[in-house]
């Protein structure tokens, strides 16, 4: 992408808005006065973590925001002010000239109807087309947006799509009525870092086509550096600093740029010892989902994970990474023994593949588990020191309050909590802080292992840095030994000494990490990387 | 979905023969036979009539006959309506229940989703709250109470409406109404809380965020979500009806089954009762199947194979 200015006229300007949501506990203002522009053919980026307002202009600008919500300032297209005008008279513009794409694929897209009779409706809308005209139409977008089959898959609900697939069809709506300004917001968060690269590049090659401004909203300066022309970073309802891209990664201005800037994980992690003893040998692990086929039923297994062997020795992370989809979960569950799986699997020596729930208690205590979404994990009735408690109630029952209340102070600073919060609700809490009470109730267990899956993929990257201290420090204190579940391979990178590539159930690819990283043996793995760590390559490239 | 269709309906066998075996059963141990009078008859008029009847055979054999009857399409005799079959009956009776059943039904998901999404559109407003109350009072209130009012107010009082009977339109008013309500309540709650869902839901600020009109942003893309909840409710709503009419033909005296029902089980009509069980519980176990197929038309994520 060229360098643009604002030479060819600002299409689209907000001035100083600021949106204010009336809740339960009084007003809360999510944007305190914001100014930004536009201009013709230019990509803006909105940089900012969760909270910072950033999607909320947006919804403003285009009247969508929750009923609670209230906004004031200007919004204008080409001039004319957009924010104080009839519902009526903003349906003139969204769809036609100012469009947009959202974060979640999955559901943005309405499941009941197919997707030509969601795409026709913009069509015949603003367009006023025949039903002829329309699917003709399509078939082009469709076609434009590189969806295979196009004439085929239009006649597909959303979730026979996959999740790439459902935003190029979101994408292809976008572009219906030839827009001048597209907001994307966060349009690639939900995807695998593959189809990442492969949707912006999609955007930057239709932009350079079609001539559209872009706006996108994203809180990953990996895709800020790769895809914007110019950039507002944004930080509690507020714009930090705005600039050219170049400018702002080469020099930032603000501390907190410096600061989202600095918060890539960083380090690595050395193996360990030579002599360290193993902790367990998995061969062969097998996991199948589905039922075989009966009388009036089809076949509907599924193979998740074929025939996987781990080795995991004290004190070392093993990191499995791999794509949504590829057995990653499965796998990590299918070790503790969560789900019903073929192979051994033996701990400290004893074999735990045949164990049931009463077998496997005993063990349980050594082998813990902290899941990716720490809110959903965490059950919402109880006190967060009662959900740290709870596998002391089970696994040390003998234990005195006065004992039990100190175990549950001690973990809770270990994983840098006040102990005085034990009494407040997970609702309280911030999602980093979540995620150590999640750590520290499996850690208050004192176990050996923790599977961690996606234990950070959940939080703003400063947030993520600072569990990912608190992990390693941790490991350090107590000798733990991690297996390390994530899509993200800075994270896998900076935390694992060991690293296992699975695609479709099945290993492609494992080593140690300085070795894999550096000299990634498989075409499935370099492609992983180049998306993760060279977008900016990989965007070039396709211009080229 | 033929061959799940198929499948269900076999599945639904065992679920009838156990409601037969278990009602049949019952009937039994409850005191009192259908020749039981306030005189009692002579011990040879008796016993005739329950070997007429088949009555002195053990219980057992009984069962075992009214099974292989059933299976032939006879309900039996019924003990009061001399020379009368228990199907000849309840087909006089049937086409009545049914025809009341379900205009009450369709009346209870149009009212009942058009109140619903006008609450949900209306969230916190006095509209909203109106509706609310009048779901809750439609629910709390039976409807062996809201029946005869309506007669009282609109047949007796201001004299719009016939009190009673079969045959036109306008007799068919006061009853669908009476047994309608407490569905329409529980099916505006259902849609009013599925629809504020949905008009919160991703897909919906989609439509928005595209400039679809209010009127398609609702009707097209809201509601056909919101709806589904109340369709799955409509198997349960088609029990609630046929059980409800028993006390609406009651009140506005109508030729249904339902009278059958409450006469057959003071009497101890055996296979009078019999026949009205096996009759509600075929018509509720079809109606599941019936939504469930309507489900999978409405919601292409829905797939039976």
């Amino acid at each position: 992408m060229a360098e643009h200015s604002d030479q060819g006229g600002r299409i689209f300007e907000v001035d100083d808005i600021r949106v204010t949501f009336e809740t339960p506990d009084g007003q809360v203002e999510a944007v305190r006065g914001v100014s930004m522009h536009v201009g013709r053919g230019e990509t803006v980026a909105v940089v900012g973590e969760s909270g910072s307002g950033k999607s909320q202009i947006m919804m403003a600008a285009m009247g969508l925001l929750a009923s609670n919500g209230r906004a004031e300032g200007a919004v204008r297209y080409r001039g004319r002010d957009i924010l104080n005008v009839s519902v009526d008279d903003l349906n003139k513009l969204r769809g036609r000239k100012i469009t947009m794409i959202f974060q979640e694929p999955m559901t943005s897209l309405d499941p009941l109807y197919t997707i030509e009779d969601q795409l026709s409706e913009p069509l015949r809308v603003h367009g006023a087309m025949s039903r002829q005209a329309a699917r003709a139409r399509i078939l082009e977008l469709l076609t434009l947006v590189q969806i295979p089959n196009a004439a085929e898959r239009m006649r597909a609900y959303p979730h026979e799509l996959s999740g790439g697939q459902r935003q190029r069809v979101m994408i292809a709506m976008a572009l219906a009525n030839d827009p001048e300004l597209l907001i994307a917001d966060e349009p690639t968060t939900a995807l695998d870092v593959t189809i990442q690269a492969e949707i912006l590049q999609l955007l930057a090659e239709l932009q350079s086509r079609i001539g559209m401004s872009i706006l996108f909203i994203t809180h990953d300066l990996g895709i800020v550096e790769a895809f914007a022309d110019r950039v507002y970073v944004m930080n509690k309802g507020l714009v930090e600093e705005d600039g050219p891209t170049a400018r702002l990664f080469a020099a930032p201005r603000t501390d907190y740029t410096r600061m989202l800037l600095a918060a890539e994980p960083e380090g690595t992690k050395a193996p360990p010892p030579e002599g360290a003893p193993a902790l367990m040998e998995a061969r062969d692990v097998r996991v199948t989902f589905g039922r075989g086929p009966g009388l009036f039923r089809r076949d509907t297994r599924l193979e998740a994970v074929r025939g996987i062997d781990v080795t995991l020795r004290q004190g070392q992370t093993l990191g499995i990474v791999g794509e949504s989809g590829s057995g990653k979960s499965t796998l990590g569950r299918a070790l503790l023994r969560m789900i019903p799986s073929e192979g051994q699997v033996a701990w400290l020596g004893d074999r735990i593949d045949g164990l049931g729930t009463e077998g496997m208690r005993p063990y349980r205590k050594g082998l813990q588990m902290v899941f990716q979404d720490p809110y959903g994990s965490l059950s919402p009735r109880l006190t967060c020191g009662e959900i740290v408690a709870e596998g002391l109630l089970v696994h040390e029952p003998g234990l005195d309050g006065k004992v039990r209340t100190a175990r549950v102070s001690e973990a809770l600073r270990d994983v840098g909590l006040d102990p005085a919060m034990r009494n407040r609700f997970p609702h309280e809490f911030s999602g980093g802080q979540r995620q150590r009470i999640a750590i520290a109730r499996a850690l208050i267990l004192r176990p050996k292992l923790i599977v961690l899956d996606e234990p950070t993929s959940a939080l703003d990257r400063s947030v993520q840095k600072q569990v990912i201290e608190l992990l390693r420090r941790l490991q350090r204190e107590n000798d733990l030994t991690y297996i390390f579940i994530s899509h993200d391979l800075a994270v896998v990178r900076a935390l694992s000494d060991y690293v296992m590539v699975m695609k479709d159930g099945a290993v492609v690819e494992e080593g140690p990490t300085g070795e894999l990283f550096d000299r990634p043996a498989t075409d499935y793995t370099r492609a992983l990387m180049r998306a993760a760590f060279d977008l900016r390559g990989l965007l070039a490239d396709k211009a080229a | 979905m033929l061959s799940y269709a198929l499948r269900r309906l076999f599945g639904a066998i065992p679920t009838i023969f156990i409601i037969i075996t278990a009602a049949f059963f019952m009937m039994r141990i409850a005191p009192g036979g259908p020749f039981d009078q306030e005189r009692t008859l002579e011990a040879t008029v008796m016993e005739n009539l329950n070997a007429t009847f088949g009555l002195d055979l053990p219980l057992w054999q009984q069962y075992g006959m009214y099974l292989g009857n059933l299976f032939r399409g006879d309900m039996g005799p019924s003990f009061i309506y001399r020379d009368m079959r228990v199907q000849e009956i309840l087909g006089e009776g049937l086409p009545v229940s049914v025809q009341l059943g379900l205009t009450a039904l369709i009346l209870a998901l149009v009212v009942g989703a058009a109140l619903g999404t006008l609450a949900a559109l209306r969230q916190n407003s006095s509209t909203d709250y109106t509706v609310i109350a009048v779901a809750t009072f439609g629910i709390t209130v039976p409807n062996f109470v809201v029946a005869p009012v309506l007669s009282l107010v609109f047949a007796v009082m201001l004299n719009w409406l016939p009190a009673q009977g079969w045959g036109e339109a306008r007799q068919m008013v006061l009853p669908v109404i009476a047994l309608a309500l407490p569905q329409v309540a529980i099916i505006a709650r259902l849609v009013r809380g599925a629809m504020i869902e949905a008009l919160r839901s991703d897909h919906v600020r989609t439509a928005r965020a595209y400039g679809l009109p209010a009127r398609m942003v609702v009707l097209k893309h809201a509601l056909r979500a919101a709806i589904l909840p109340a369709v799955s409710y409509l198997g349960p709503a088609a029990a609630a009806l046929l059980t409800g009419s028993i006390v609406v033909e009651q009140v506005f005296n109508l030729p249904g089954i339902g009278r059958y029902f409450v006469q057959g089980a003071l009497n101890r009509d055996y296979t009078l009762v019999m026949g009205t069980v096996v009759i509600v519980a075929v018509f509720v176990v079809v109606f599941n199947l019936i939504v469930d197929l309507l489900y999978a038309l409405l919601d292409p994520r829905v797939r039976y194979d």
